[in-house]
């Protein structure tokens, strides 16, 4: 199986798994407990805590664990929105993890640019214009496409401008590939979720920084400084930490070799393959794991099919409950018009890839969009 | 051995039609089409039923996939219906979504996906003449019959097409279903149109979409007699709703002009018409002309007629048809054309 879906949910470390194991079959102990296995266990959490804070740049003490990227999104706005009141600002190519919350909360969704991105001018322009605005929230990275949001340049507008909106940002797709210390370092709040990169799927983390207005939504015996009730799961959150450590240390040199395969990937499909669109514009800043790509009169439907027969595993939009794919609302917000979009792909790479999986789709892929458009209508 | 795409609803019938096309040895991938997504109860649609055709799915050792139709499925058949409505018209959506969707797009998709057929779990026959060419025919079990439904069949698609569970009663697919363990075995039919809930209703479901005309009510002699509430909603031949204040007699609708808001009742002696005029005939195979059988409605009687330039001259007066309802012509139990009321 050739498996382009990286974005979707990459595999987990070996390591990862290794350091997960003892978690389930040796140490019972609730971290929240008062004897020796218990103390054990609020270990291990501790220093996952510690990995995590490192890899994002935050304190130990401003990591709260989560279920995973959506929990930590809608965590993210309600407990801002619960503490501080106010209205929440997000843009509309925003995962449905904070358009939906936005929305509930009666906040407002900004436009972007043909890249994606959102507009500073466009977010500078509600800021002023509505009173009250009390939290931003900017993707690092989207999940569909992998534009970059300038998240420096909304938290010097914000801190500039507006001291008292804070910044939220769903860092869930960034974290394998970007220095989030660094990226993020103006955000008051930032999500990740293990799977993305190399961790367990189950386990994510909401980092809420000293002095955010925040009111828990999940209540109960006060785990995680009354921040998220709740038992952690502490063999996903031990596995959250050993990812962590592991993209420290080999995140510069994933980035390189996959920006590399993902270029290869790209650039020959689009000459292999006549009019074949790429979705961003280009010289967008990205991040390297994502090849999106419009081919005129494919359904990307049916192009996944004939691809999962060949062996390969992609996505287009993100998909819904059903399994079925929707018309993406990213390429939507993008401008990007329906028959460009209806035949859209979105091919993620990962620290699994290699050159052969891209030889592979390299062979499967131009037959499979010459097939359907002998086909289409 | 052939590929074959079986069409699954999540509902009992298609999940048996997957089993017997595995049973015969082919290739088999299950498929359902997502068309609907707004409000539904009517067991169709649903994301429950994407579920169960998963797991029948599995349960049977066969991939799963679904399409996403959702946007011609509002196109072709609930825009239209919609419109139908405010015309004045009787539309039948479940004929539409078989014509655009099922045997249209999904029947396109088979053969651009490289499979050679196609398998539905509806209740009808595909019968093969002694010189190729193919014909619907009523299924086995007559009160399951979808026949009426998949009128507009022609060669090609019947060509490609599996109905393999038209020789089956219902109870029989059901016990197949049991005895092959399937986890729809006993599910309840669906029923109705699929975007309509039970809870709210054709009305509400309209309302939100159209302005529904309040409409005055008047006799043969055009003296006023009645109202109703919306003029969009009555059917030709409706008893409901249409009585007099103090009338004894029955009252039917015999003609709906949405236009002028006026619904016109009368005896069920007015109702009745010596022929019919019908539109965008489709056939089987070849135009045909001549003594036929008529169906006028999904689960309706059979009537005799003869057929000539898009007209029917019934062999006894029959009740006016509403404008947009299916008229469905048969030979015995073959399937022959069909088109429209007008």
């Amino acid at each position: 199986m050739t498996y382009l879906d990286h974005a979707a949910s990459t595999p987990t470390r070996p390591e990862v798994v290794e350091a997960m194991m003892p978690w389930f079959t040796q140490h019972p102990g609730n971290p929240s407990g008062a004897h020796q296995q218990a103390r054990e266990a609020r270990r291990a959490v501790d220093e996952a805590r510690d990995a995590v804070a490192a890899l994002v740049g935050a304190d130990s003490s401003e990591v709260v664990f989560t279920s995973g990227g959506t929990e930590a999104d809608n965590l993210a706005i309600d407990g801002v929105l619960r503490s501080k009141g106010g209205t929440p600002i997000c843009s509309a190519t925003e995962h449905p993890a904070v358009l939906e919350p936005v929305r509930d909360n009666g906040g407002i969704v900004v436009p972007t640019d043909e890249a994606g991105q959102i507009s500073l001018e466009a977010l500078a322009e509600t800021l002023n214009s509505i009173d009250n605005i009390s939290l931003v929230s900017a993707m690092t990275a989207n999940n569909e496409t992998g534009v970059i949001n300038p998240i420096t340049g909304i938290a010097e507008l914000l801190e500039e401008r507006f001291p008292s909106t804070y910044l939220h940002t769903d860092a869930v797709q960034a974290t394998a590939w970007m220095d989030l210390a660094k990226y993020c370092e103006g955000a008051h709040l930032i999500s990740i979720t293990g799977h993305k990169f190399g961790g367990p799927k189950g386990a994510g983390a909401l980092i809420i920084k000293k002095g955010v207005p925040f009111l828990a939504t999940q209540r109960g015996g006060g785990q995680e400084r009354e921040r998220r009730s709740g038992t952690q799961n502490v063999p996903a959150i031990v596995g959250l930490g050993k990812a962590a450590q592991i993209m420290m240390s080999e995140r510069e040199i994933l980035s390189a070799r996959v920006t590399d395969l993902r270029n290869q990937l790209e650039e020959k499909l689009i000459v292999l393959i006549p009019d074949t669109f790429r979705t961003l514009p280009a010289e967008s800043n990205r991040t390297p794991q994502i090849a999106h790509l419009c081919f005129k009169d494919v359904e990307s439907e049916s192009l996944l099919f004939l691809l999962e027969q060949e062996g390969i595993a992609a996505s287009a939009a993100s998909s819904c409950a059903s399994g079925a794919q929707q018309v993406s609302h990213v390429l939507q917000a993008m401008g990007i018009d329906y028959e460009k979009a209806s035949g859209s792909i979105r091919l993620s790479l990962g620290w699994t890839t290699t050159e052969e999986e891209i030889n592979h789709a390299l062979n499967v892929i131009p037959q499979a969009v010459t097939q359907l458009r002998e086909y289409s209508k | 051995m052939s590929k074959v795409m079986v069409a699954m609803s999540g509902g009992v019938d298609s999940s048996v039609a997957a089993a017997l096309m595995l049973e015969q040895g082919h290739e088999v991938v299950g498929v359902t089409l997502r068309l609907w997504g707004g409000e539904s109860d009517s067991g169709c649609c649903a994301i429950s039923d994407v579920d169960d055709a998963r797991r029948v799915c599995d349960e049977l050792k066969i991939d799963h996939h679904v399409f996403n139709m959702s946007d011609e499925f509002d196109n072709h058949v609930v825009n239209p219906y919609v419109s139908s409505h405010a015309a004045g018209l009787t539309p039948n959506p479940c004929i539409e979504c078989n014509r655009h969707i099922k045997f249209d797009l999904l029947h396109h998709r088979v053969q651009a996906l490289g499979f050679d057929r196609l398998a539905t779990g509806h209740h009808a026959r595909i019968i093969t003449q002694p010189d190729g060419t193919h014909y619907l025919a009523r299924a086995i079990d007559t009160s399951k019959d979808q026949s009426y439904v998949l009128y507009m069949l022609d060669q090609k698609k019947l060509a490609i097409l599996d109905l393999p569970i038209g020789d089956l009663t219902k109870e029989q697919v059901r016990d197949l279903a049991i005895k092959l363990n399937l986890r729809t075995a006993t599910k309840p039919d669906s029923q109705d149109v699929c975007f309509i809930t039970r809870e709210h209703g054709r009305n509400d479901f309209l309302r939100k979409r159209i302005p529904l005309t309040p409409g005055r009510v008047i006799d043969t002699t055009g003296a006023e007699v009645g109202s109703v509430e919306a003029v969009e909603m009555v059917t030709i031949g409706q008893r409901k709703g249409m009585a007099t204040a103090g009338g004894t007699d029955p009252r039917y609708a015999i003609d709906v002009d949405v236009p002028n808001a006026t619904v016109t009742v009368g005896k069920p002696e007015d109702l009745l018409v010596d022929s019919m005029p019908v539109k965008d005939c489709v056939w089987a195979n070849q135009p045909t002309s001549g003594s036929v059988l008529v169906q006028i409605s999904a689960h309706g009687k059979p009537m005799e007629a003869t057929l000539k330039d898009n007209n029917v001259y019934w062999a006894e007066p029959q009740r006016r048809v509403a404008p947009g309802q299916a008229v469905v012509f048969y030979s015995d139990n073959k399937v022959l054309g069909g088109g429209m009321a007008c």
